[in-house]
């Protein structure tokens, strides 16, 4: 029989692994101490099509990650897709010509926003607007193309002779 | 005819009386929960039977539940040039669903039968009737500290269970089979979310488990027919209800918590 004060010992280790490996889920496996998104600026951006990105995708600059998209929306008038980003507090030096493409990451990848940097002196702030922007490829319409082109190709040369 | 209609009759009856005993059983056990502050060492006794002693299971479990996923989805990942989402397939099947699934069965047959058969001989030796007469509640002296300590030993189990087989996972995968070290964790970190998967999943999934599985066990034993055949019985019955009740209420769970992603 084992004695209370071993119960006491042996139960307080067991809430202490159970407390730790709580933790470690947290910590190591959903990485809540990297995400910080919540404090970084906002910038949103206009594109014709988004394709499939989605919120919390990556917004990378040269590869990095720098920020997340934090929400997407329809502007009702021009019927544009409004992408708003978080970027890190701490990449505020963004010139304000700073243009935005749609990017997949590989051949099946996920969509991510990549930024390329302009030239200007002034820099991006809260709530500043990314002009430049460059869709996402949807693949049904550049196939669609493909064969209009090729079939326009098809009439002009059997108009010829 | 009417022979068969009164026995489905009797039967149907006879299930409804038994789920209504059930829930007004666990009513009043929930009713005598605030008194156990007063005596918080009867808890951390029941902490030490259900929880401490599951330990060895739960640990081994997971470790190998975890090698099995990494070694089998490293094989099918492969295929496609996809090793790097390894991490994120075995990170995200354990904290979603085997973790809290795998340990409240384990759980089931390690602690919950062990339960209803204690507290089934309790009954048959008149132990619980004792101590009615003594003018001790056996709900609220035997039965609500079992209850309280399963519902916050489940999560724990399972919280350790779910990661010792990331830990599983990744010596598989990193250690046996060359995945980088980077590509098992970062992945895992962007894709997993602390909310919507680690809260959803290991801490409320399994918390409605727990009380499931406590529920079911200390019920079957205080209902069972106070004989040597009855507790055998009564012990069976807990298992298998258990373990139905925690699979089909992991399916509602991940439709309620997950469905529409």
């Amino acid at each position: 029989m084992v004695t209370p004060k071993t119960v006491e010992v042996t139960v307080g280790v067991f809430v202490a692994l159970g407390f730790a490996a709580l933790f470690m889920l947290a910590l190591k496996v959903s990485g809540i101490s990297q995400i910080g998104g919540d404090e970084g600026y906002r910038i949103s951006a206009r594109f014709d099509n988004i394709g499939g990105l989605k919120v919390r995708a990556p917004v990378a600059l040269a590869g990095v990650r720098i920020g997340r998209v934090s929400a997407i929306g329809i502007d009702p008038r021009t019927f544009d897709a409004v992408v708003e980003m978080r970027i890190e507090r701490r990449y505020d030096q963004l010139p304000v010509d700073t243009s935005a493409k749609i990017l997949t990451s590989g051949l099946l990848g996920e969509q991510y926003i990549g930024l390329e940097p302009g030239g200007a002196e002034q820099v991006l702030a809260e709530g500043s607007n990314l002009r430049l922007t460059q869709s996402a490829l949807v693949l049904e319409n550049i196939i669609g193309q493909f064969l209009f082109s090729k079939a326009a190709e098809g009439k002009s040369e059997s108009g010829n002779p | 005819m009417i022979g068969v209609l009164a026995a489905l009759g009797r039967v149907t009856l006879a299930r409804t009386a038994r789920l209504g005993r059930g829930l007004l059983f666990l009513l009043v056990v929930l009713g005598g929960l605030p008194q156990l502050a007063l005596r918080p060492y009867l808890v951390v006794r029941q902490l030490y039977s259900v929880g401490v002693l599951s330990l060895p299971i739960i640990v081994v479990s997971g470790l190998f539940v975890g090698m099995v996923l990494g070694l089998q989805g490293y094989t099918t990942l492969a295929d496609f040039g996809a090793t790097e989402s390894l991490g994120v397939m075995v990170a995200l099947s354990l904290v979603r669903e085997l973790g809290p699934v795998i340990a409240a069965l384990l759980y089931a047959g390690r602690a919950g039968s062990a339960l209803t058969a204690e507290i089934g001989l309790m009954k048959a030796t008149e132990q619980l009737a004792g101590m009615a007469m003594m003018a001790v509640d056996p709900i609220r002296r035997v039965v609500a500290p079992r209850l309280l300590a399963g519902v916050f030993a489940v999560p724990l189990l399972a919280a350790i269970f779910t990661a010792v087989g990331i830990l599983g996972g990744y010596l598989v995968g990193v250690g046996l089979l060359g995945v980088d070290e980077g590509t098992y964790w970062a992945p895992m970190q962007a894709k997993v979310q602390l909310v919507r998967d680690v809260v959803n999943g290991v801490v409320l999934k399994s918390a409605a488990f727990g009380l499931v599985a406590n529920w079911i066990a200390v019920f079957e034993g205080y209902d069972t027919v106070p004989t040597a055949e009855g507790i055998g019985r009564a012990t069976t019955r807990a298992v298998v209800n258990t373990s139905l009740a925690v699979l089909g209420l992991d399916f509602i769970l991940t439709a309620l918590m997950f469905g529409g992603i």
